[in-house]
């Protein structure tokens, strides 16, 4: 009998450091979770802002200007454009 | 010796005493026994809470505000997170370094800073809202206490004056004050939630308890706006408002296929991320809240009306000598003496008084009919606070000259978009289809206001106003057939209309043999001269025009010759 109850003693022991333990690790899962959704939340933020920059430079009437006074691009008159109009269609 | 005979101890005391004491030290710790339990068992709440309240704590999860997207997915506004820096008065008494630090850290001067957390008055200050996220952590380094910081959301917008009306704008609370953002706000905001959870002394989360309210970020948006021919619009408009030292302008470009939205832009405008110095002028959106008589550019529905009812046809003719009309005691001119004009004719040279003489022949209850079937008088319903439905005054009050004034488009009013959708029944056979702020992916339905007969005659009528007998060839795109009509009408000031200030309007559609889009231009109180809505709105229209088509890849359905036009001045002159 008295083994028995050594032996229950030592599983509960065991038992309890192993919740101990499980608690423990617990925490420190949650923490990392924590640490990665609030980076995550981060990163969405920096996505805005990428996406906000993204469209600053390409707002149309900057892309116009470059193209006009850098590149010196314009709009094809009458006498450079050709229609090319699909096969069979009529004129 | 004999203790117990000692005298000392010979002292008797009263049993009472000894029994008190004993019943009360058992009272007492019945009282407490009672407590504790009461406490513990019965009435625990109190306790748990403060005990609670030592590790969790209930924290917010902050909830984006959507974006607003153009039809091709181009960002038009964002929200990205900010601080803003605030104090309990009293509480922060930063050393004279650090408020200096601060002072140029938050751009204000030292003494208001200083005004501010000495405001007894008060037990909250704002020092500074929406400052970027790097200032806010320079902020924070300064570790002055009793300053604390909280996170808010600014909302930006990266295409600034271009789209300012469309977008309208948000608060500092990010609450939608103008525009898209007030009318679509319930879509756009965020919910923000809230959730439970433990903290260890370090101030960690370790666990989360519960999940009280869930956040729920703002749906994006997406406008049917073509950031593309929007910008197209604005630009085309700045340029043609400055040329004209005009007072004001407006653009408005409609698909005709599903009645989108896809440009309006007005002038002047604001830069929605700095919204300092602001003035009603510019906030104004003039194509949706403001009405104008828009001269001639209701001629087509007078006559539309005329060939619906069987009166008249495109080529019956009109006499219109010798130029004037009298009507009541009033007359009606025309710019230019012609003998005799077709139904057509009228309305390529803009004639007054043959306007004027077919609705003269026409019900006052058709033609009021006909004004609001094509959407006049009603708010035209695109969804925009302060929407204007313009004013179509009841038939019974008609007066012969009002009814003939009306034929082009004095004594009524109507606002620039309303003018644009009307346009687009020519345009559709005859069908008036609902608008859209937002890109719509199954075509409308439309009702049916005039037989495609009808529409189709009235389409050949404005593409002769176009060509050079007309009063708008400078509409006139290369490889495009366009159809449109003029207007330019007097502006009424005081009840009397004014001498020398005009709007000047154009309204067309192209490509004629297949419309796609209709655009619709008003100039304000042009004053470098010119004032006809075919040398002044004209122009304006056929650039916009020509870049939309292009945009959306409409096939041409012209000739590819370059544009004659005729000199200057020798224009045909359009009646006033």
């Amino acid at each position: 009998m008295a083994r028995v109850n050594l032996l229950l003693l030592v599983v509960l022991a065991a038992c309890a450091l192993g919740l101990v333990t499980s608690q423990h690790l617990s925490r420190r899962y949650f923490g990392e979770l924590e640490q990665e959704q609030e980076r995550s939340r981060q990163l969405g933020v920096e996505y805005g802002q990428l996406q906000l920059e993204a469209s600053t430079w390409a707002v149309h009437a900057r892309v116009e200007r470059i193209a006009g006074r850098q590149l010196h691009m314009r709009v094809p008159d009458a006498k450079h454009l050709h229609i090319a109009r699909p096969e069979g269609a009529a004129k | 010796m004999n203790f117990a005979a000692s005298p000392v101890l010979e002292l008797t005391l009263p049993v009472w005493r000894s029994r008190f004491l004993l019943y009360f030290l058992v009272t007492g710790f019945g009282l407490l026994l009672g407590r504790a339990v009461y406490l513990q068992g019965l009435n625990n709440d109190f306790l748990q809470a403060k005990g609670e309240s030592r590790y969790s704590r209930v924290i917010e999860i902050p909830a984006n505000r959507g974006r607003i997207l153009d039809r091709n997915g181009e960002a038009l506004a964002i929200s990205t997170p900010v601080k803003s820096v605030w104090s309990i008065p009293g509480e922060a008494h930063p050393g004279k370094r650090q408020l200096s630090q601060l002072a140029a850290l938050l751009e204000m001067p030292p003494a208001e800073i200083e005004k501010r957390l000495a405001d007894s008055g008060r037990d909250f200050v704002f020092l500074k809202r929406q400052i970027s996220p790097e200032v806010a952590e320079r902020v924070a380094a300064l570790h002055i206490p009793g300053l604390f910081q909280n996170r808010e959301y600014r909302r930006y917008y990266p295409s600034g004056d271009v789209v300012a009306h469309v977008l309208g704008f948000t608060g500092a609370d990010d609450i939608g004050q103008e525009g898209v953002e007030l009318a679509f706000q319930e879509r756009l905001a965020g919910k923000a939630g809230s959730r439970r959870v433990i903290k260890d002394r370090l101030g960690q989360t370790v666990e989360d308890v519960e999940s009280i309210k869930a956040a729920q970020d703002g749906g994006d948006l997406t406008l049917a706006l073509d950031a593309r021919i929007q910008n197209l619009a604005f630009s085309q408009l700045k340029a043609a408002v400055a040329q004209n030292k005009a007072k004001a302008g407006a653009v408005v470009v409609l698909d005709i296929d599903s009645g989108e939205l896809l440009a309006l832009a007005n002038f002047p405008t604001y830069n929605p991320n700095n919204r300092n110095k602001l003035a009603g002028a510019q906030l104004r959106n003039r194509a949706v809240t403001d009405t104008f008589e828009p001269g001639s550019t209701l001629k087509p529905f007078t006559v539309a009306l005329a060939l619906e009812v069987g009166r008249l046809r495109p080529e019956s003719v009109i006499q219109i000598a010798p130029g004037t009309l009298s009507v009541s005691g009033a007359t009606i001119r025309d710019a230019h003496a012609e003998r005799a004009l077709t139904v057509a004719q009228i309305i390529q040279k803009s004639s007054n008084v043959g306007a004027a003489k077919i609705a003269l022949g026409l019900p006052a209850e058709a033609m009021w009919e006909m004004f609001r079937d094509v959407g006049f008088g009603e708010i035209p319903g695109l969804g925009f606070p302060g929407e204007a439905g313009g004013k179509v005054r009841p038939y019974r009050s008609w007066k012969p000259i009002e009814q003939a004034t009306m034929s082009y488009g004095h004594g009524i009013s109507v606002s620039l978009v309303q003018l644009a959708r009307a346009y687009s029944v020519f345009a559709r056979d005859g069908e008036l289809v609902p608008l859209s702020l937002v890109r719509v992916d199954a075509p409308p339905v439309g009702r049916h206001v005039m037989a495609p007969k009808t529409a189709s005659a009235v389409r050949a009528m404005l593409e002769m106003v176009v060509n050079r007998d007309g009063t708008a060839p400078r509409a006139q795109i290369m490889g495009y057939r366009v159809a449109g009509k003029t207007g330019t009408a007097h502006k009424q000031e005081n009840g009397a209309y004014a001498p020398d200030k005009y709007v000047s309007s154009f309204v067309g559609f192209a490509p004629a043999s297949h419309p796609r889009l209709v655009v619709a231009v008003m100039i304000d109180e042009p004053s470098a001269g010119r004032y006809y809505g075919g040398t002044v709105a004209a122009p304006v229209f056929a650039q916009i025009m020509a870049g939309a088509l292009r945009a959306l890849d409409v096939a041409p359905d012209g000739p590819m010759q370059p544009i004659e036009l005729p000199p200057e001045g020798q224009e045909v002159k359009e009646s006033v």
